[in-house]
């Protein structure tokens, strides 16, 4: 019974269904908080927010440059800018505003993301993201936050109120498998050892955490001891946790919903270079290519990223 | 205002064009001269009669919120802050040199009094529409001026966001555009047509206000009249380009310039 009560009110809900949630609690706590979107408040959850707080909910229409700026341009009033679409048009249609107009004025907006990695499947390349992580981890002073699971989404959300500069926070579209069942408080920079193994570290972000647990549980069947680590704040990136994994392991996999170019995998790789780690090293995710359409889940089966996926890359690369 | 404040605020107008005149001659790789010559009665007249600043508390909360879109306008804007007591005017005679308080675009990390960095075009518009909604939110007294040049309402983004600020009813911002004919490449008309600009701008829903924008008197009744209740208002400023030196005046190749002393000389000497 009072494990049932510690157990978060947000498993089994998708990271856009909290954000809807969490962001009505912050606006609820603090009058700064206001929510933007490009006529997607809907798609990206706001529809409760722009009931509950009308006067604090801002549609720019489908424009997502001028939601960008207005966003900036409602931070210099002291106004904490909550900002959704879709990733793929956050960070590359309003990703100059995202960068000029926040970034290199650290401007405390929080960019929430939604739709991201190819979780709008059958929306095709257009509509899929696989490229903000890289785009965003490269403004200075820009923190890429990545939930796994919709408890640790509201977590995240609760952390980034206080945050003083721009932050990046990536979210998806469907159900995320669980990975936390109780709520707790966020440490931005903290990468979180979810299972510990012998043989090989599995670093892992966003929904594929959940994959990279199941994955893990085939792979012992196999007699491979993997370790699981979410790696959900990209930047800063928790370079100590990465590097201490790195030798006990002396294998690591990163995972991602992103082009394997300048994602999870590519902030990993500079960490263990740099430290001169001796490591065997793989990074796994969308190898480069434009992706096709399809549900979602059939599309993370065809590009190996499901859990079965995710052990087979894993049986290969220890071979 | 008296015929005083007209005549004060146009010695203002050519002061500010001396220290450009100035800056072009002591900068380190040339300044974008003919964009600040044009605007010098604007700035002028914004920062030494309209806006409400305090230059000892440039963070005073009831200031208005200047926002210069045309970041490359900052040779001219420099000045006017400099004159209005916001920094020394000597910072001009480091202009663009390392780590210098001033440089080629606004800069708000290096400038007291700046609200944003700008310089990448069509971005300045979109913020004043989110600073007026903020200021709409706290039902604030003070008022949004976003300077604009011409050649950036080729860019989508302003268009986004003058349909924004009639959406929005922000009757608590001024927009006004340095309509000086140039963009970079030459005449706007030849690069990309703009024209019949007022009629676009008045079918976008803003209370348009065209004046001769070298013009104190005209400058200041536009200024002066209150916004259209429910409606942002746009000063379409007909400027010269290059405005008050001959050679410059009205050239494409007015837009960027480094004068050596001879030419400053000469261009000193026909501003006065």
């Amino acid at each position: 019974m009072e494990n049932e009560i510690n157990k978060s009110q947000f498993i089994g809900k998708s990271s856009r269904d909290v954000f809807g949630k969490v962001l009505v609690e912050l606006a609820e706590k603090d009058q700064r908080v206001v929510a933007v979107t490009a006529d997607l408040s809907g798609s990206v959850r706001m529809v409760e927010f722009k009931k509950r707080f009308p006067e604090r909910f801002f549609n720019f229409g489908i424009a997502e440059q001028n939601m960008m700026g207005a966003s900036a341009g409602l931070a210099i009033t002291g106004k904490i800018p909550y900002t959704s679409t879709y990733a793929v048009f956050a960070s590359m249609r309003a990703g100059e505003q995202a960068r000029t107009d926040i970034a290199y004025n650290k401007l405390p907006v929080r960019i929430c993301a939604t739709h991201s990695g190819i979780s709008f499947g059958v929306g095709g390349a257009t509509h899929q993201s696989l490229e903000d992580i890289g785009i965003f981890r490269n403004m200075p002073g820009m923190t890429v936050l990545v939930p796994a699971d919709g408890v640790e989404t509201a977590a995240i959300l609760r952390s980034t109120l206080a945050l003083r500069g721009p932050v990046y926070v990536r979210l998806g579209r469907f159900i995320e498998k669980t990975v936390y069942e109780k709520e707790f408080k966020y440490t931005i920079s903290k990468a979180d050892i979810l299972q510990e193994g012998k043989d090989i570290a599995i670093l892992a972000c966003g929904g594929l955490v959940g994959h990279a647990l199941d994955a893990a549980d085939l792979l012992k069947a196999n007699g491979i001891d993997a370790g699981v680590v979410n790696v959900s704040t990209i930047k800063p990136i928790d370079k100590e946790t990465i590097i201490k994994v790195a030798e006990s392991t002396g294998a690591i996999l990163t995972v991602e919903e992103h082009n394997v170019i300048n994602g999870l995998g590519s902030a990993v790789a500079e960490v263990i270079a740099e430290a001169g780690s001796e490591v065997r090293f793989k990074r796994h995710g969308i190898l480069d290519v434009f992706t096709t359409s399809g549900p979602y889940e059939d599309l993370l089966a065809y590009y190996f990223l499901d859990a079965e996926g995710i052990a087979e890359t894993v049986q290969n690369f220890l071979v | 205002m008296s015929g005083k404040d007209v005549k004060n605020l146009k010695h203002i107008a050519n002061e500010i064009r001396r220290d450009v005149i100035r800056t072009a001659r002591d900068c380190a790789e040339g300044v974008h001269i003919g964009g600040s010559l044009s605007l010098a009665e604007v700035y002028a007249v914004l920062f030494f009669f309209v806006a409400q600043l305090d230059t000892n508390n440039p963070k005073w909360t009831d200031r208005d919120r200047i926002i210069l879109s045309k970041g490359h306008g900052n040779v001219g804007f420099s000045a006017a802050m400099a004159r209005r007591g916001f920094f020394p005017l000597e910072e001009l005679k480091n202009f663009d040199k390392l780590n210098a308080m001033l440089s080629m675009h606004v800069d708000k990390h290096r400038m007291p009094g700046v609200e944003i960095s700008s310089g990448s075009l069509g971005h300045g518009l979109p913020i004043a529409v989110g600073a007026a909604i903020g200021g709409k939110l706290d039902q604030a007294k003070w008022h949004v001026y976003c300077i604009l040049g011409d050649g950036e309402m080729m860019e989508g983004s302003n268009w986004e966001a003058l349909m924004s600020g009639a959406h929005y009813k922000l009757d608590n911002l001024t927009a006004i555009i340095d309509r000086n004919m140039y963009s970079i490449d030459g005449p706007t008309e030849e690069v990309m047509s703009l024209e019949p600009l007022a009629d676009k701008i008045r079918d976008f829903g803003w209370q348009l206000i065209e004046v001769d924008g070298n013009d104190v008197e005209q400058l200041l009744d536009a200024f002066n009249r209150t916004n259209d209740t429910g409606k942002p208002k746009l000063i379409l400023a007909n400027t010269i380009k290059g405005k008050g030196v001959s050679f410059l005046e009205g050239k494409a190749s007015s837009h960027f310039a480094q004068f050596n002393q001879e030419d400053a000389d000469r261009a000193l000497a026909e501003v006065e």
